[in-house]
């Protein structure tokens, strides 16, 4: 069945498209753009005043399936990514079992094809049971379809082991993302070392434990030539090192998530909110600034959420015994339409380039652009949408966002895959 | 003067005025304590339950002697025999000893933060008697006391603390809250044991060479020494510590004549302090400190919980 998108603005920077036109989409196809369109029968959308991107991609969540689904499921992980505008995700592989071999990986694919409503692309881990030890059964996942292998939530301790994994990747088109953690020195770690630890009392989570990381596996990188994608980086001095690297040629690139961006250490406070223990931990307003400035110049190619749900019950409890991680599909693209795009730090083409292209690319997938023959994985937005972020309102199971109450402008309203609605002005489509 | 404090969790939210109200109306209560009958019926019918879920002996006597002495009722309930072990949340737990109808919950927790939780999901009064490395507000107040006994005021007085500073709860209340008195403050301490920003603490100067610091100090504290702490030592052996740290004998000669020395017990003897230094009839506070945290400790639980006057005066 035909559906026509009508009257909205659409945004695509990698054709260079920003104008009011109609698209015509069919067997889940962009077969036309154009102005004035018509077609014989179907669907047609009034999308006046609304904007059309192509479709948002997260390449960094936390859907804790299998083993942890009082947090989240792939169903309900995959409501909270088309409520937030996403088309696509990248789930991490530390589940339990951990996607470590083809069987888990077959299992979230077919869970998403059974019970999702985005594309679920899975990462793999790099080592077997994320333990930094033995290397992961790479090239049948591979196989399977993963794209990309990753130990998030740990640094691969043993440079040896990074250097095994990187060497072996290199066979396939692939990229290791790494979360940059150097355990030695992050130990207990709990708050950004510096203000935050001293006047909360508890152990400090240096920026270099996270540098260190980076600056070795940019140079196991340089020594391997396999292609290094940095996750959730936190610091001015990282983005530096990133920077360099990109500057010497080497392949490498970087996410930022909308907390590191839009929240800092001294948010921290007496209160000890858990919602705002992340790891890496919440830096300094420098170093926020120093990643909005990275967004602006492309030292950072992609924002990622690392959605990282968790009951109420482990996060109402001791600071220091609760677990890292906050929410971020729901809320990432209000935060960053309201906060660097109306705000004027960048325009949507930007937005679009960090949140839909650069992904795509970053996990080898095949480019969606607002022409005729492209997958029509669309991301329609309200602009103008003044909203509240409220616990009651997400479609994750969990609520541990560091955003309820923030006051947001602009988002998602449809979100199309494939040609199908995942959601309607703004409600999924079940 | 009005106090108008629920909780005594974080000292940077006190005044100096609440402070020294404070430290009045402990000085008021040590008449209580000089007599024969050691009770005045202030606190009578109010029920207090000491939360000490980190072994604490002497913190916590000294709470139990001042809820004793006011007359409240009080209940110890520790966490080693407790739901805690049985997989109850703190949450849970505080919700079901607030429904006894409690008045108070003066809590002892080995992780930061824990006492303002629990006065946020039991809405009474709560006194933090030492959380994590965060904070411990009533040893502070016990420290000001005496401080304030010895020298008769807080001007122009340099303190140094000296030690482990950043795994210090102790140093968490004290160094801001002699600020708020207006002392100057030097921080004393191998590099291994300082926190990542003492200034944010309040300390005015930092340093690691005690002898040079002790001829400007009016009052030396020299805190614990915590081997019990300690992951990856931050320093060699005991012996090297009181090489470079300790306040021996020999180092009297470089104190002031009229400089006073201060320890949060207790000690390690022979580590940061030697006997000539603990047990100095002119220098050592120690145990008037110990006895200023029943009276701190009375005043605190009498002005958050706005007892009667009962018996205080007469």
């Amino acid at each position: 069945m035909a559906l026509m998108l009508k009257n909205a603005r659409l945004i695509d920077p990698q054709i260079g498209l920003d104008e009011v036109a109609d698209i015509l989409i069919r067997d889940g196809k962009i077969v036309e753009v154009g102005q004035n369109l018509t077609m014989e029968k179907g669907v047609e959308r009034d999308l006046a005043g609304k904007i059309v991107v192509p479709g948002l991609v997260d390449l960094h969540v936390h859907f804790r399936d299998p083993g942890q689904e009082q947090k989240e499921d792939i169903a309900s992980g995959s409501r909270a990514a088309a409520h937030g505008g996403f088309t696509a995700v990248c789930t991490m592989p530390n589940t339990s079992p951990v996607v470590d071999d083809a069987v888990a990986v077959e299992y979230v694919k077919a869970r998403a094809a059974a019970v999702g409503k985005c594309r679920v692309i899975p990462s793999g881990a790099c080592s077997k049971d994320l333990k930094g030890e033995v290397l992961s059964d790479m090239g049948d996942m591979y196989q399977h379809g993963v794209p990309v292998f990753t130990d998030d939530g740990h640094g691969i301790q043993d440079a040896g082991m990074m250097r095994r994994v990187m060497d072996y990747a290199n066979q396939f088109d692939t990229v290791i993302m790494v979360h940059c953690q150097d355990d030695s020195l992050v130990a207990d770690g709990q708050v950004n070392e510096g203000v935050a630890s001293t006047r909360l009392g508890m152990v400090g989570w240096p920026a270099e434990g996270e540098e260190l990381e980076i600056a070795r596996d940019i140079a196991l990188c340089r020594l391997t030539g396999c292609p290094l994608h940095i996750q959730h980086i936190t610091t001015k001095r990282g983005l530096e090192l990133v920077a360099a690297a990109k500057a010497e040629g080497l392949p490498v690139t970087c996410e930022v998530t909308p907390h590191h961006l839009f929240l800092t250490e001294d948010d921290i406070d007496e209160a000890y909110d858990t919602a705002l223990k992340v790891n890496p931990p919440l830096r300094t307003a420098a170093d926020a600034a120093a990643l909005a400035a990275g967004v602006v110049d492309g030292t950072v190619d992609a924002l990622a959420t690392d959605h990282a749900p968790h009951t109420d019950w482990e996060k109402d409890r001791e600071f220091e015994l609760a677990p890292f991680g906050m929410t971020g599909l729901e809320t990432s693209l209000g935060l960053v339409l309201t906060n660097l795009v109306r705000a004027g730090v960048i325009d949507y083409g930007r937005m679009v380039q960090a949140m839909a292209v650069a992904p795509r690319e970053i996990l080898r997938q095949e480019p969606v652009k607002i022409e005729t023959g492209s997958t029509a994985d669309l991301t329609v937005i309200d602009p103008e949408a003044a909203w509240t972020v409220e616990v009651g309102d997400f479609y994750s199971k969990a609520n541990n966002s560091g955003f309820i109450g923030a006051e947001l402008v602009g988002r998602a309203t449809d979100v199309y895959v494939g040609g199908y609605a995942t959601m309607e002005d703004g409600v999924v489509v079940e | 003067m009005a106090f108008n404090h629920k909780h005594l969790i974080d000292i940077t939210e006190y005044s100096a005025d609440d402070i020294m109200t404070i430290l009045e109306t402990a000085k008021n209560f040590k008449q209580v304590n000089e007599r024969r009958i050691k009770k005045v019926p202030t606190l009578k019918g109010f029920t207090v339950v000491n939360m000490f879920n980190e072994p604490s002996t002497r913190t916590r006597s000294s709470f139990e002697i001042a809820e004793k002495r006011l007359s409240a009722d009080s209940l110890n309930f520790g966490g080693s025999s407790t739901a805690t072990v049985k997989g109850e949340s703190l949450v849970d737990t505080v919700k079901t000893l607030c429904s006894y109808k409690i008045d108070c919950i003066v809590v002892r927790d080995r992780w930061a933060g824990v006492p303002r939780k629990i006065a946020d999901v039991s809405g009474v009064s709560v006194i933090d008697a030492g959380d994590g490395k965060h904070q411990h507000p009533t040893q502070a107040l016990l420290d000001l006391y005496s401080i304030w006994e010895e020298k008769g005021s807080f001007d122009n007085l340099h303190v140094g603390v000296v030690g482990d500073i950043s795994h210090s709860r102790v140093c968490g209340s004290l160094i801001p809250a002699l600020k708020i008195m207006g002392c100057e403050v030097t921080v004393i301490a191998p590099p291994t044991l300082l926190p990542a920003r003492p200034d944010i603490l309040g300390a005015d100067h930092v340093t690691s060479n005690l002898d040079e610091a002790l001829p400007e100090l009016d009052v030396v504290y020299m805190l614990r020494i915590q081997r019990e702490r300690f992951e990856g030592a931050p320093y060699p052996n005991l012996r090297e510590y009181n090489l470079l740290y300790g306040l021996t004998e020999e180092r009297d000669k470089l104190l002031k004549p009229d400089a006073c020395v201060c320890h949060p017990g207790p000690i390690n003897r022979g580590v940061e302090l030697d006997s000539f230094m603990a047990d100095h009839p002119k220098r050592s506070i120690i145990l008037d400190q110990v006895y200023a945290g029943v009276l701190v400790r009375m005043a605190a639980l009498y002005l958050l919980l706005g007892g009667s006057n009962d018996g205080i005066d007469a």
